[in-house]
């Protein structure tokens, strides 16, 4: 029972708003991003110094950059890189914290301890920072990047997987299983696991969200995608110089890191609430 | 009459079908009268109990006939002359002791809260005396320890206790117990079933006792209502429901009461 | 009293493994002090000459736990391409760094807990929806394109400061102050946004438990409920959040700071990791985590303050 605020009158809907927004902001994301794997309009290398800092146009419809590259082709190959680094950093991550999430929670014990307490170190400690560690010793490069920034979503995910493994391992399902004789392998990957689905899924569309957050830092740092491949953090440390001549040089790579963040994140919320 | 009901309904709008839950109840409830409203769960007394306690919550409900508690109209009254009567003329205490303390407050602050809300003057001496008094009046051993500590550190029965030191600390004329044993274990469920009948008689304060449980209904209560689907199936003094009664809904739920007790 | 000592000693051993490992990080990787201070092209001889009177050839423990020594009293080690004491060159930095992280963290709650507050309160209003929406976006804001666009809003249209003239605080405070501001509201906004979020469905997630039932039926009013009796409840998830995002702001102001173009200890980190400054980096690093396992540990103390049912369980 709720008394304060309103509570929604009426038929809920069957699609919330949230996700319907988000649907659709993903899904043309994701068909730009799918296309710029296939074709770009211009070669993102290819400099003009005829159209340096061109505003946007028919023929350059995000304007130019200061060596004369077409911004809107950059910004696809750059949500491109972005895309495919958060993917592979969530992919790291949920591996490996569902691994070590499932077995410390399910089997408990000495090994459970120190693994927790290993998780709470590198917890911790921020991802970038953790990042900048991996970095400043094995060096720049986006590789580098994916495995940083997946070894430090690790202790996120075992987290939650952890928790869910604990509540599941004393349902009587289980014990029942547990009593018939079931593998204790069986039990963890075919009884329990798929029930941390709902929980594990909200998990990775908001670690997606942040590792697409946290490339666009370090990128724009310069420490993540190297020019002159196109990123979408070191476009906009690129833009900073000439903000003031060419805003849109910043405001385009900028709102694509937001509407991919937001798409995102609004249809997580949306699948919440259905 | 302290208490007055007339063709109350209750209607919900949120879902997709409105929901009547009562449908035009009418009972009265004398000063320092035990009544009991018996009903399997869903049978709308509950509901009963929360409209008189004014707990209904405000939006997305359809209220209509009639609350009158010592004259007054207390349904379709303003927020702020609910308030008046909340905690001070009628309390009430809920099925679920676990929860329905505030997990982050001490015993001792939220028994006097009431006293806080109803009587501003008092010194901070005298609702320290008041609570403690109300607590040991529960039965509470150690009420000065129990003045300090959280919810937590209390066991479901003690807890309970609490909730009606709290609801009785203002000395109201009516206390509404919406079944107060349910989440109990049955022993438990006697003691606080024997503290509501002493309190009743110590300060004459007038119980309407809402359960789904027959034989502890008729172990307390002098009148019994009883409910089924959101109307008043039938209503009359313990004795002639049990003796003699006249709906077989009624014989039903006494047929449902265990052997044992009966042979007992 | 005993839940504190236990968070105590949780928060040294955690440090104190941190330590190990970034010590124990940067000590694998090929070149050392020795080789840093002669060059690469130097005789075998003369460096292993150098290396035993540096004493690198000294079992890794032995080494870990005299730098550990240094580090407790205040000595960092030198830096490979200045030559200078690290903790001379961090000292002066570092109080930026830190002013304006808690800045940033002072204008998060100032601003999201009445906003969070009002919104659970009327969620499902006009203003609430509208709120929401903003917050919506603004979490999907990097902080650092923030301040891009902060720079060119207020520093470049309305010339409300001088992009890029930071003034040290050393020399004229208020004139630091009046630059800092900036980049602390691009830290602070979308961290607002995620703690209004939470503060939000907290409160009304406490709004629906009974113990607000039963203040409603002591004759409480919507104020008294909300302030007495479900906002105590409802702001222990938002402290653990405010935790994580007190360090999240330390760090998210080292990328901030090249926005802005401060000289904080993030230029000196980057300057660093690129000319590969290992001594400063691991510096920078290890009392970065320091202050975040500290912040860590008093969240836990203000946790068992608010909340006395952790209290018992540590017992």
């Amino acid at each position: 029972m709720k008394y304060f605020g309103k509570t929604s009158v009426g038929k809920r809907k069957k699609y919330p708003p949230n996700f319907v927004i988000g649907a659709a902001i993903t899904g043309v994301m994701l068909l730009l991003i799918l296309m710029s794997f296939f074709y770009t309009p211009y070669d993102i290398t290819k400099m003009d110094s005829a159209s340096k800092l061109a505003a946007p146009s028919l023929l350059h419809l995000m304007g130019c950059d200061n060596f004369g590259r077409d911004i809107f082709s950059r910004v696809l190959k750059g949500m491109e890189n972005t895309f495919v680094i958060a993917l592979l950093t969530v992919m790291i991550g949920t591996v490996g914290g569902v691994m070590i999430g499932a077995f410390t929670g399910y089997f408990g014990g000495w090994l459970d301890e120190v693994l927790m307490r290993i998780i709470d170190v590198v917890f911790a400690f921020p991802s970038i920072l953790l990042a900048l560690v991996f970095v400043s010793i094995f060096g720049t490069g986006r590789y580098n990047v994916v495995a940083a920034l997946g070894v430090a979503f690790i202790p996120s995910f075992a987290r939650i997987v952890r928790g869910e493994f604990i509540k599941y391992r004393e349902m009587d399902y289980v014990k029942s299983a547990q009593l018939a004789g079931v593998g204790r392998l069986r039990i963890i990957f075919v009884h329990i696991l798929p029930n941390t689905f709902t929980v594990l899924m909200s998990s990775i569309m908001i670690g997606f969200n942040n590792a697409v957050l946290a490339e666009a830092g370090m990128s724009y740092l310069g420490i993540g995608v190297q020019p002159p491949d196109a990123s979408l953090g070191s476009m906009l440390s690129e833009s900073q110089t000439y903000l003031f001549s060419a805003p849109w040089y910043a405001v385009f790579p900028g709102l694509m890191i937001i509407l991919l963040v937001l798409g995102f994140s609004l249809l997580a919320d949306g699948m919440k609430a259905r | 009459m302290l208490l007055e009901i007339k063709d109350l309904r209750i209607e919900f709008y949120d879902h997709d079908v409105p929901e009547r839950v009562v449908h035009d109840v009418s009972f009265s409830l004398a000063e320092g009268e035990i009544l009991g409203i018996v009903g399997e769960s869903g049978s709308g007394k509950s509901m009963t109990a929360m409209a008189v306690a004014g707990l209904l919550k405000r939006h997305d409900v359809e209220k209509k006939g009639a609350i009158f508690f010592e004259g007054t109209e207390l349904l379709h009254a303003s927020r702020a002359q609910l308030r008046k009567v909340q905690g001070n003329d009628i309390s009430i205490i809920f099925q679920e002791p676990m929860t329905s303390l505030n997990p982050v407050k001490r015993i001792g602050w939220q028994v006097e809260e009431s006293l806080k809300i109803h009587r501003p003057d008092m010194s901070r001496e005298e609702r320290r005396s008041r609570a403690i008094a109300a607590l040991s009046d529960v039965e509470l051993p150690n009420p000065e320890q129990v003045y300090k500590k959280y919810p937590h550190e209390l066991s479901g029965g003690m807890r309970q206790r609490v909730m009606i030191a709290s609801a009785m600390i203002c000395e109201p004329k009516l206390l509404i117990a919406d079944e107060p044993t349910t989440a109990l274990d049955v022993t438990i469920q006697l003691q606080i079933v024997k503290l509501l009948q002493r309190l009743n008689k110590e300060k004459k304060m007038a119980v309407l006792f809402i359960s789904h449980d027959l034989s502890l209904v008729k172990r307390l209560c002098d009148r019994i209502i009883v409910m089924h689907n959101g109307d008043i199936v039938e209503q009359g003094s313990a004795q002639e429901i049990f003796e003699n009664p006249k709906e077989c809904y009624t014989k039903e739920l006494i047929d449902a009461i265990p052997r044992l007790e009966k042979l007992v | 009293m005993k839940y504190g000592l236990k968070k105590f000693a949780t928060m040294l051993i955690t440090i104190l493994c941190i330590s190990f490992l970034v010590y124990l990080a940067f000590d694998v990787i090929p070149g050392d002090a020795a080789l840093a201070a002669l060059g690469t092209d130097v005789e075998p001889e003369r460096l292993a000459a150098l290396r035993e009177e540096m004493g690198l050839n000294r079992p890794f423990l032995e080494r870990y736990f005299d730098w550990l020594v240094s580090f407790v009293r205040g000595d960092f080690g030198t830096s490979y391409k200045y030559k200078l004491p690290v903790a001379d060159m961090i000292v002066s930095k570092l109080p930026v760094t830190v002013i304006m992280a808690l800045i940033s963290f002072a204008i998060m709650t100032v601003v999201s807990l009445p906003v969070g507050i009002y919104t659970a309160k009327h969620s499902g209003g006009r203003i609430d929806r509208v709120i929401t929406v903003i917050n919506q976006i603004m979490m999907s804001v990097p902080h650092f394109f923030m301040g891009i666009m902060i720079t060119y809003v207020f520093g470049m249209v309305f010339k409300l400061f001088t992009p890029g003239g930071f003034v040290s605080y050393e020399t004229d405070f208020a004139g630091f102050l009046s630059y800092i501001i900036f980049p602390c509201i691009a830290i602070a906004l979308p961290k607002i946004a995620i703690s209004v979020k939470l503060l939000r469905g907290s409160c009304i997630g406490e709004s629906k438990k009974d113990y607000v039932r039963t203040a409603y039926s002591k004759g409480n009013n919507t104020n008294k409920v909300l302030y007495r009796h479900v906002l105590k409840n409802a702001m222990i998830p938002v402290i653990t959040l405010w935790g994580m995002m007190l360090a999240d702001m330390l760090v998210g102001s080292i990328v901030i700071e090249q926005v802005f173009n401060i000289p904080g200890i993030g230029r000196i980190l980057l300057t660093s990791i690129s000319y590969r400054d290992y001594p400063v980096v691991e510096a920078i690093i290890v009392l970065i985590a320091f202050v975040v396992v500290a912040t860590n540990f008093c969240v836990d103390i203000i946790y068992g303050i608010i909340d006395p049912r952790i209290n018992v369980g540590a017992e």
